[in-house]
């Protein structure tokens, strides 16, 4: 290189050091839970819990078993109604409404916050009926929209090209990681705003886990997700904000990298890094 | 925080992993010590063998660095340690890096210290600045391993502190060799390998302060590198 090539502007690294800063960015809120309290008959498993979870992000509870992670996620999509005895105080906003307000209907709540449990239970169906499933109980019977329906959910869960030639295969013929991905195609085939996993990967194998997780980390890109789960590493992986909970109550929250780094709380810590308080 | 910080993991496995890694850095630590101790002693007096000794244990203590390095690797590996444990075992990797540097620089003291003690051996006394700049730069180190053992970072500024004392003396100790140097030039080879010497006293003295930077962080999470001593204390104070 001859001298007159020889760089003389000095050289900004500013943008690549934004770049590290982008998960601490506000983000806008998708969910508000307000003063929630939850009681199982005389039994109370949520202590006034309060948090926002952003837009097309994924927030991750952590907690011991028994800790209300999953009462709170069911709370999201009113899934403890079904329960007897229930009783609930507080508010839970989507999209800055009251989902407990009277008028709101549950059926189309539930079609905008979709779940996938820990055990995948496709219906014993063929795998295009358990994709349609939602349109179908909505009237959709238009074949050309079904296919297409098919098709995007199929892919946007990562399965496409593993079942593509065996639409009309029973469903549980599939394997448990393909069975777990089939019913993440069938919720996102409705088009919710919300997912919300509950132990997603728990029942699988460690590549199917990997998968799913690459596939939580594609589909943030049109969902706010809200994952459940017992694995740490996992909440560490998948997740922009962790919240860790304890007995019912709401200990911290904050973003994964901080929570998992350098946790406020001694309680937090004491969980993450697998010490008895 | 104290050091049962390091305990009460519900695998006892992983409490004995993190306090063995934590042990031989403190072993690393008091090697390295004796290291200085004794090339520094070896300049001042012009005692070889104890030169050649400093010499030959610098590859214990390149040894020790691999060792826990392999250790902190093999730990974040299996056992994907969070928040303190995670701060300890990246903080430890760092230490040790510097630790090994301290050692560089106490081989390379006595290096000098051989070659001095080949022409007139009988005159050190001129460089009383030289080991008071020595003793400086022992207490920061000791110090800072010190706050490691026992992972407080109360003392922490007092250290660093120092610094400027060691730099202070570093410059006038310059001073002098450049005025030997003039007074004459058959100095010039020996006032060189002075020179080294009070370079390596030096950055010893920086990497003190950069191991205390470093477990600020293993403590409370906050990263202190790159302050001035007054931001430093500013920040250790919130």
């Amino acid at each position: 290189m001859t001298a007159q090539h020889t760089r003389t502007h000095a050289i900004d690294v500013s943008s690549v050091l934004q770049g590290q800063k982008k998960s601490s960015e506000p983000n806008e809120p998708c969910i508000k839970v307000e003063n929630l309290n939850l009681f199982y008959a005389q039994k109370q498993a949520l202590h006034d819990v309060s948090m926002e979870m952003s837009k097309k992000k994924v927030t991750a509870y952590i907690g011991p078993s028994g800790c209300g992670k999953s009462t709170l996620l069911r709370c999201i999509n009113r899934m403890n109604d079904l329960v007897d005895n229930v009783t609930i105080e507080g508010k839970v906003l989507l999209d800055n409404e009251n989902i407990y307000d009277k008028t709101v209907n549950v059926a189309a709540l539930r079609r905008r916050v979709g779940m996938v449990f820990q055990k995948p239970n496709p219906f014993p169906k063929s795998i295009f009926e358990n994709v349609t499933y939602g349109l179908r109980i909505q009237g959709i019977n238009d074949k050309r929209i079904l296919e297409e329906t098919v098709e995007n959910a199929l892919r946007g869960a990562a399965l496409w090209d593993e079942v593509k030639d065996r639409l009309n295969d029973n469903a549980l013929g599939l394997s448990g990681g393909q069975q777990q991905r089939l019913v993440i195609a069938r919720a996102i085939a409705i088009e919710p705003e919300v997912l919300l996993l509950d132990e997603p990967a728990s029942a699988l194998d460690p590549i199917s886990t990997l998968k799913i997780e690459e596939l939580i980390n594609e589909l943030k890109e049109k969902y706010t997700i809200v994952i459940v789960t017992h694995n740490m590493q996992q909440a560490a992986r998948v997740s922009d904000y962790t919240a860790f909970m304890f007995m019912g109550e709401l200990i911290e929250m904050g973003t994964t990298s901080e929570l998992f780094t350098n946790p406020r709380k001694k309680q937090t810590e004491d969980y993450i890094t697998g010490r008895y308080g | 925080m104290d050091n049962s910080k390091i305990g009460h993991h519900i695998s006892g496995q992983f409490n004995k992993e993190l306090e063995d890694v934590r042990n031989k850095v403190l072993t690393m630590g008091g090697l390295v010590e004796q290291q200085i101790e004794l090339a520094v002693t070896a300049f001042s007096t012009g005692d070889l063998e104890m030169a050649e000794l400093v010499i030959k244990q610098d590859n214990q203590v390149d040894a020790l660095e691999m060792a826990i390095d392999q250790e902190c690797m093999q730990i974040l590996a299996l056992r994907q340690p969070a928040a303190f444990d995670l701060r300890l075992l990246i903080t430890v990797m760092k230490v040790i890096n510097e630790l090994e540097r301290v050692g560089d620089m106490a081989e390379r003291i006595a290096e000098m210290a051989i070659q001095l003690s080949g022409g007139d051996n009988s005159k050190h006394d001129q460089y009383y600045e030289l080991e008071h700049m020595a003793e400086l730069v022992q207490e920061m180190l000791h110090g800072a391993l010190d706050v490691f053992a026992r992972m407080n970072i109360e003392d922490v500024v007092t250290i660093t502190g120092l610094d400027e004392n060691v730099d202070r003396e570093y410059g006038s100790i310059i001073r002098q060799l450049i005025t030997k140097m003039m007074e004459d030039p058959r100095n010039i080879t020996r006032m060189l390998d002075v020179l080294w010497i009070a370079r390596s006293l030096e950055r010893i003295g920086d990497h003190a302060c950069n191991i205390c930077e470093h477990l600020v962080y293993m403590v409370k999470g906050e990263d202190v590198r790159h302050l001035t001593q007054k931001e430093l204390e500013k920040k250790m104070k919130e």
